[in-house]
């Protein structure tokens, strides 16, 4: 009985957990960058640049994962009928942390599914980022703890609720069928890429099965602390061993805080950089992935969220706030990070998510 | 009754919560509009003692937690 109900609570997210695992592995295997199977930061920053929103010439592509994870969510909602059009939950806030979400990501290199996939790939700095991502989170949950919260959303019509995943349709029908609209980039990260059908079928199972069993990073972390409810947390750990175990097996499991694959050793700006990131997704009530997730069901709330996290990219490559990864020239180590701009966007980023929550909260009892 | 609906995780958990703390009813009905919200609420009521009946409300799910 009490395995039936193990197998009930756990199952399903353990599964998407090694689904997502294995399907970072694969794409990396085909050609997606070292330790970046998956990125929805990462790619939506690629959509961003292939779409001209930003010039930064080695981070364009329009990743037909990021696709994939919308399709497969919203097919998977609609089959199980929970599929429902809903918005009105202060879009231009979540715009807004949205935006401060990618900035802190672009500052660490990573959104908290690519966070998870370093650690697999044995990248030791990507620890900073993970204590800064529970920092944010903890931060978070002392404002959920006094009422936070971005109000309801209402129903709205169905149609409503497909615009966004019809969008993200016809850029993939642009991929294909009139691509020389868009940028693609011809080195670096944006040029590093799966056959695009592997990559947006890999991209519906992970969208499918996190929608199925409501995988999220942030929500984690968030409930681990906050209810004390272990559910979440270990899709995350399945993706953390499935990554491990496979990079391991396929002889790419570098054990090492130096010369990681797209990744700096700028401990301290990893680390406020994914504190902002995990503060900002306990506001919008999820991480990237689960953005898209709740956009494929039909949430027009998450949808502006996402939109505002590519809006987010193309700020930070248009004012260079985002990370460079360590390099080697002429034989010398140099430490990468990101710039003075990018660690005012980050405190920036900090005061604007104060803002936000300050003026959330429940008002007290007796005020006018 | 607490009515959840439109509000994203964790929130409706949250309301649920403070509600069986605070005022431990002999029983409660709770509303919510998502999967996801009646899974996370059943779970929260399931660990404090409560039963959970589940039954639709037009398109929504109605929750009559009882004490155990």
């Amino acid at each position: 009985m009490r395995e039936k109900s193990w197998m009930r609570d756990y199952g399903p997210i353990v599964l998407a957990g090694l689904l997502t695992g294995v399907a970072a592995l694969m794409l990396t295997a085909w050609g997606n960058p070292k330790n970046m199977g998956f990125c929805i930061a990462c790619f939506e920053r690629d959509i961003a640049g292939a779409l001209g929103f930003h010039s930064a010439a080695k981070v364009q592509y329009l990743r037909p994962e990021i696709v994939g994870i919308v399709l497969g969510a919203m097919l998977a909602a609609v089959s199980a009928k929970e599929f429902r059009a809903k918005a009105g939950s202060s879009p231009a806030s979540r715009f807004l942390i949205g935006l401060f979400v990618m900035i802190g990501a672009l500052v660490f290199l990573g959104c908290p599914l690519r966070m998870v996939i370093r650690l697999g790939g044995g990248d030791l700095t990507a620890v900073a980022g993970l204590l800064g991502f529970l920092a944010g989170i903890l931060i978070g949950i002392v404002f959920l703890k006094r009422g936070f919260s971005l109000g309801r959303a209402y129903p709205v019509p169905a149609a409503e609720g497909a615009v966004f995943p019809g969008i993200l349709v016809l850029l993939l029908v642009l991929l294909l069928a009139a691509p020389g609209l868009l940028h693609f980039s011809e080195e670096g990260p944006g040029s590093q890429r799966a056959f695009w059908l592997g990559s947006l079928a890999a991209g519906c199972v992970v969208g499918a099965a996190a929608q199925r069993s409501r995988l999220c990073m942030a929500g984690g972390l968030r409930d681990a602390f906050l209810l004390r409810d272990f559910r979440l947390l270990s899709g995350f750990a399945a993706i953390w061993i499935t990554v491990t175990v496979g990079n391991l097996i396929m002889g790419s499991y570098h054990l090492s805080a130096v010369s990681q694959p797209v990744a700096h050793s700028q401990y301290l700006w990893s680390f406020l950089g994914m504190a902002l990131a995990g503060w900002g997704s306990i506001l919008l009530g999820g991480c990237p992935l689960r953005q898209l997730i709740l956009a494929g069901e039909g949430s027009g709330d998450s949808a502006v969220s996402v939109l505002g996290m590519i809006a987010g990219a193309a700020v930070a490559h248009n004012f260079g706030l985002a990370g460079n990864p360590d390099s080697v020239t002429d034989g010398t180590y140099a430490v990468g990070g990101t710039s003075a701009a990018g660690m005012a966007a980050v405190v920036l980023g900090f005061v604007v998510l104060l803002a936000v929550t300050l003026t959330h909260l429940p008002k007290k009892e007796g005020a006018k | 009754m607490i009515d959840t609906r439109g509000f994203g995780c964790p929130i409706p958990v949250l309301m649920v919560r403070e509600t069986l703390q605070k005022e431990a009813p002999a029983s409660l009905e709770v509303l919510a509009d998502a999967r996801v919200a009646v899974e996370n609420v059943t779970r929260l009521a399931r660990s404090m003692g409560y039963q959970v009946a589940e039954s639709p409300d037009g398109p929504d799910f109605r929750l009559t937690l009882t004490k155990e």
